[in-house]
């Protein structure tokens, strides 16, 4: 796994090791919706590296954005919708807008969503679990609140 | 719900067959495909097959360098927050640093809007107006030439390039940007229709594009992905794909003045969560995506009047996608894959694939399949073979890529 792929992962584990409960959904029920900025780069000059000598098929796979929510996916038997976006910054209301579309059509039932971005000593992840039910410890899913935990040192 | 109608408003394809749609279908009626063997050691160290462009070809002529320099030099005075950070910080470091003309994947998807917003009442500087770019790879190919610097990482990212071209037309909002692997065009149509039915705007500009470099040549040859022939979409003999460049624009609004016009209806993504590079073994997941498609089309499955598949000519893919079409009850509607044509554009294919077919239901003259002789896969599809006159009112386009993603829309009458 690439360093992008290794930090969603992550960042996924710890969001989803307490209060989600996966039989609570069919795996078409969730879905990911993913941006950052650099897309995959922080592999893509790994991967530049190695044409050089031997272009490595395990490193070429990892040069493309999406890959990150395939292995999300394939964590936690995942089959929904998904996209992952391109901004120059964390876009919430974009990213609100986007969730909220596939919620309230009824295309997902819960979704994961926000930003993972690495590029060399520099990475950040931060993830929102988003479900229709509220409970104890949840908040209102708006464009405020996603900028208000973003923007936590 | 009512849901509302958006309308194809125009189309471009801009590939090595020909500069607008109509030079391209013109081009697929005549069996030409832009697809050939290519000795450049500067791709690869071995000859491969691939569609590609003239290495002296231009795109879009000076006086866009010029209109492009004006904006680096005076930006636009606008009230907005995000025009402020495009008028500042990346482009005056892109022209300090890197280069000031429009790299060849800038090139392209400007070269395509240009063409299909002509005549077409389409304001691109009307706030209701949306620009979405698709690319899997953008300007990868500057790592192949430059040092890495922080200067070249923000030349190559792919927000750069959507600000220069959204700059280049004087779009309003902030351009939205998709990278989901061989997915993305298709993504890319249905991002902006469903943005257009929340109302959020009223017309999506939409471009994708992909540049063969060898970045991208040594990574599918690295997969052994590619074929050393023509491919051969859904043949027996199918070894692999072939790689194509190229852009293609479509352009989509709810304007009732476009009513009559051919609409996207309904679409669709899911996950195989199975394998980043391998795909489905069952086609279940794209299957879910067909039907939900054709669920949000409110249409019936028979109303499918032919599929323009993913159809890569590697064995896997077109194994899993003759399955899921299967699956979704749609194994005798006519299919064609026209990978043999353009070789596969990666962010570009969703686009010039749909471009090509909303073109087929405007002449009811469905493209063949180039390449393919014998039904190769397990699940039986009904493959065009030769050019094929039908009265279609609705087609449905997939796609699957890398990262387990699939991707279907219905666009019809």
């Amino acid at each position: 796994m690439d360093n992008l792929s290794k930090l969603g992962w992550l960042a996924a584990e710890i969001l989803l090791k307490e209060g989600f409960k996966e039989y609570n959904y069919q795996p078409e029920e969730v879905g990911v919706v993913l941006a950052n900025s650099n897309s995959s780069l922080d592999n893509d000059l790994k991967y530049a590296d190695t044409i050089k000598e031997f272009p490595s098929p395990a490193v070429f796979v990892y040069t493309l954005p999406n890959i990150v929510i395939g292995e999300i996916c394939i964590r936690h038997k995942f089959k929904g919708e998904h996209a992952f976006f391109i901004q120059d910054n964390f876009d919430a209301e974009f990213i609100k807008q986007q969730v909220n579309y596939l919620l309230e059509n009824d295309n997902l039932q819960a979704c994961i969503c926000g930003w993972v971005e690495v590029l060399e000593q520099n990475y950040k992840a931060v993830l929102f679990l988003v479900e229709k039910k509220k409970t104890e410890k949840s908040l209102l899913f708006s464009a405020e609140n996603m900028d208000n935990v973003f923007n936590k040192d | 719900m009512s849901v509302k109608d958006v309308f194809v408003v125009t189309d471009n394809i801009f590939s090595p067959l020909g500069k607008t749609t109509a030079e391209n279908f013109t081009q697929l009626k005549n069996n030409i495909s832009g697809v050939k063997q290519h000795d450049d050691k500067a791709l690869s160290p071995t000859p491969f097959f691939a569609s590609l462009f003239d290495k002296d070809e231009i795109f879009i002529d000076t006086t866009n360098h010029t209109r492009h320099a004006e904006f680096i030099s005076a930006p636009h005075r606008t009230d907005s927050q995000h025009d402020d950070h495009l008028a500042d910080g990346v482009l005056k470091q892109v022209q300090h640093d890197i280069q000031l003309s429009y790299t060849k994947f800038e090139q392209l998807l400007i070269a395509s809007i240009t063409d299909a917003l002509q005549n077409t009442g389409i304001n691109s500087k009307d706030k209701k107006t949306i620009l979405i770019i698709s690319s899997t790879k953008g300007n990868i190919s500057l790592l192949e030439t430059e040092a890495n610097s922080e200067a070249l990482q923000k030349r190559v990212a792919m927000s750069t390039s959507a600000k220069l071209v959204a700059a280049h037309f004087g779009f309003q909002n902030q351009p939205l940007i998709i990278s989901n692997a061989c997915i993305s065009g298709v993504m890319a149509i249905i991002t902006g229709m469903r943005l257009l039915r929340a109302g959020q705007y009223e017309n999506a500009v939409i471009c994708g594009a992909d540049v063969i470099s060898k970045f991208i040549v040594s990574g599918f040859q690295s997969f052994q992905a590619l074929s050393d022939t023509m491919c051969k979409p859904f043949d027996k003999a199918r070894t692999g794909l072939n790689l194509g460049e190229g852009a293609a624009t479509v352009v989509l609004s709810t304007n009732k003045q476009f009513e009559g016009n051919i609409k996207v209806k309904g679409g669709a993504v899911s996950n195989d969560a199975n394998h980043i590079s391998g795909p489905s073994r069952t086609g279940e997941e794209l299957a879910y995506a067909i039907k939900q498609a054709i669920k949000d089309a409110d249409i019936a499955t028979s109303d499918i009047d032919f599929i323009s598949a993913h159809g890569t000519a590697t064995v896997y893919n077109d194994e899993m996608e003759a399955n899921a079409i299967g699956l979704a009850g749609l194994q005798t509607a006519p299919l064609n894959s026209l990978k043999g044509y353009y070789g596969h554009t990666l962010g570009a294919a969703g686009l010039i694939e749909s471009v090509v077919s909303i073109q087929s239901l405007k002449e009811d003259l469905i493209i063949s399949t180039p390449g393919f002789k014998e039904l190769g896969v397990t699940s039986p599809v009904n493959v065009c073979v030769s050019p094929m006159h039908i009265n279609a009112d609705n087609f449905l386009k997939t796609a699957s890529g890398f990262g387990g993603c699939n991707a279907a829309v219905v666009i019809g009458k």
